[in-house]
């Protein structure tokens, strides 16, 4: 295991990285980015089993799908950092002819990505799909993926939730990004979500809630006890507790962040809250 | 004049359940997927002999695409299927993203396709779906005559790397092409030689499209006819080849005008060769109850309209 250190140097950088991206093109999603910072890097660095080069059919390695395509900024810094593709690359993020769609997408080819998302809900029926694949190739390997909770809104996320326990998918770990906001507004004003545990659990579930979601330990603990649970005929919800725009003061407990890019005085603010630790691209 | 024989009528939804029958034996990575409607589909001899490749996702056509999708990424050629207006319509966006633009290699197979479903009404027929789906990059958009065709187009697709909308319909109509057919994908059939008006019919139009020819050729007007089952990638060089000798064209089709086989054929001869054309085709309607057979001579969609068509194309000379 990394010592925790080095994966707060990691969480740190990463931060400076989804804010840099954002700021020169003056768009992207940073907020849900920084909240999800922690998670990335857990589930990246300390959890997934991954193989050492990257294949669209991922046979014999874990999997991850991004559901809530628009944090992109946090996935891309992730990815490249991991040596999924070169670091310099993030420069290009959202940029004409970049592999670095303003959502993710395979379309370009991007290694690490293995459907596009953006138009949201979609994600978690693929992660079954693959899920079940995993399945029928006697692949011991899990399927992770990620979904925003303003996201729960869409109802096809409902459909594969009832599927997922009905059939027994024990292969996945579907974690739910509960940092209560969307673009509108605070979730419970645009569109109550009421308890979400007791949803998943009434759906047939296995939960968990992780209630500091941005404590890499709190999170590193979760994500494995998560999958000690996995294997048992539930699919495996981890409800995870985050603040969005975590990390740079002006940015957290807000949805103002949601889809705005900082400004070059703020860069400097932020920037200054996460000092450099791996170096910038 | 080449006679077709109908070897008798079968629906080409059972040429769909023969097909994966086939598949099943012989392709292991082929799995199905149905929302609710197996018996519909004609699947049910796929499943008893593939329990475990055959995912029943209830009503939810969405999950239904998006698990299709997932099964790509571990190497599985998914064939999901509904009826073609859930299959298309009620998951555009699921097929446009997590599908079409995501390059994944699932075949969308919709049956119902059309007016057919008859009783029913327009809830559940559609006359939209070649449109929406021809309209996505990289989608292949295959539309087969009969039993043996589609058979022989399901077999096709499995082999065929990228995501496939195969459509098909509900009732029996003539089976008359050969059973052992080789189907070429993007390949126009020229059924009939002819020089004074081409007819290029799609799906349940092609038998409908050789009695017009045959009645035409009574009334001393020679037609050629050509089968297109692949509307895109559109066989382009076969339509030029024939409307260069007939000079006009007459499309024919179980669909809207707008969108459909009829749209691509005149964008391909606007491009090419401007020649008169006239569509066999609903008139931007919704469908109706009714019977097949009623709704298509309601609609315009038999022989004595492709005749009609001819009659008004060839004065247009």
């Amino acid at each position: 295991m990394p010592k925790l250190e080095d994966l707060q140097d990691i969480v740190q950088q990463t931060r400076r990285d989804i804010l840099r991206m954002v700021h020169k093109v003056n768009s992207g999603h940073p907020g849900g980015s920084l909240g999800c910072t922690e998670f990335f890097v857990a589930l990246y660095h300390e959890i997934m089993e991954l193989k050492q080069d990257f294949d669209m059919d991922g046979d014999g390695e874990d999997l991850f799908f991004l559901s809530n395509g628009h944090i992109s900024p946090v996935w891309y810094s992730i990815l490249a950092r991991k040596g999924f593709f070169p670091v310099s690359e993030l420069s290009t993020f959202r940029e004409l002819d970049s592999r670095l769609q303003g959502h993710p997408t395979t379309h370009e080819g991007l290694p690490g990505v293995r459907v596009a998302s953006g138009s949201l809900g979609q994600g978690m029926s693929v992660a079954i799909g693959a899920a079940l694949a995993k399945k029928l190739n006697g692949d011991q390997h899990i399927v992770y993926s990620l979904h925003g909770d303003g996201e729960l809104q869409e109802g096809q996320n409902w459909e594969a939730i009832m599927y997922a326990s009905g059939n027994n998918v024990d292969n996945l770990i579907a974690t739910i990004d509960r940092n209560g906001q969307q673009i509108d507004g605070p979730t419970e004003e645009v569109l109550p979500l009421g308890n979400l545990r007791e949803k998943f659990e009434a759906f047939g579930w296995d939960v968990l809630e992780v209630k500091d979601g941005n404590n890499l330990e709190a999170v590193i603990k979760g994500l494995k006890e998560a999958k000690v649970r996995t294997g048992k005929g539930k699919p495996v919800c981890m409800i995870l507790d985050t603040v969005m725009g975590n990390g740079v003061d002006f940015m957290m407990h807000t949805h103002a962040w949601h889809g705005k890019a900082p400004n070059d005085e703020q860069l400097q603010d932020a920037l200054a809250q996460n000092p450099e630790t791996l170096g910038d691209y | 004049m080449k006679q077709y024989t109908d070897q008798g009528k079968k629906d080409t939804r059972s040429g769909y359940g023969a097909g994966m029958t086939e598949l099943g034996r012989s392709h292991p990575n082929v799995v199905a997927l149905c929302a609710d409607l197996v018996g519909s589909l004609k699947i049910e001899d796929f499943i008893a002999e593939n329990p475990d490749r055959f995912f029943q996702t209830g009503i939810a056509e969405a999950n239904m695409m998006g698990i299709a999708a997932g099964l790509t990424i571990g190497g599985k050629i998914p064939f999901a299927s509904t009826f073609a207006n859930f299959a298309t319509g009620r998951v555009y966006d699921q097929i446009r993203q997590s599908i079409a633009y995501s390059g994944k290699n699932v075949k969308i197979c919709a049956s119902h396709a059309g007016l057919t479903l008859g009783e029913d009404g327009a809830t559940h027929q559609i006359l939209e779906d070649i449109g929406m789906m021809k309209m996505l990059p990289g989608m292949t958009v295959i539309n087969p005559c009969d039993f043996n065709q589609t058979k022989a187009a399901t077999l096709a697709i499995a082999d065929h790397e990228g995501p496939v909308y195969l459509r098909f319909g509900r009732p029996k109509v003539p089976n008359f092409t050969p059973a052992d057919q080789k189907f070429e994908i993007g390949k126009a059939l020229l059924l009939q030689e002819g020089t004074d008006v081409t007819i290029i019919a799609t799906g349940h139009l092609v038998w409908p499209a050789l009695t017009a020819a045959e009645n035409l050729e009574k009334q001393g007007i020679s037609a050629e006819v050509i089968n297109i089952h692949t509307i895109k990638p559109l066989d382009e060089e076969a339509i030029l080849k024939s409307v260069e000798k007939t000079g006009c064209v007459v499309s024919a089709e179980e669909h809207n005008f707008l969108g459909g086989l009829g749209e691509s054929i005149a964008r391909t001869l606007a491009l090419h060769l401007p020649s008169p054309q006239e569509f066999v085709a609903t008139q931007d309607t919704f469908g109706e109850s009714g019977t097949a057979d009623q709704l298509m001579d309601k609609y315009g969609l038999n022989n004595k309209s492709i005749e009609d068509a001819v009659h008004r194309v060839t004065n247009r000379k």
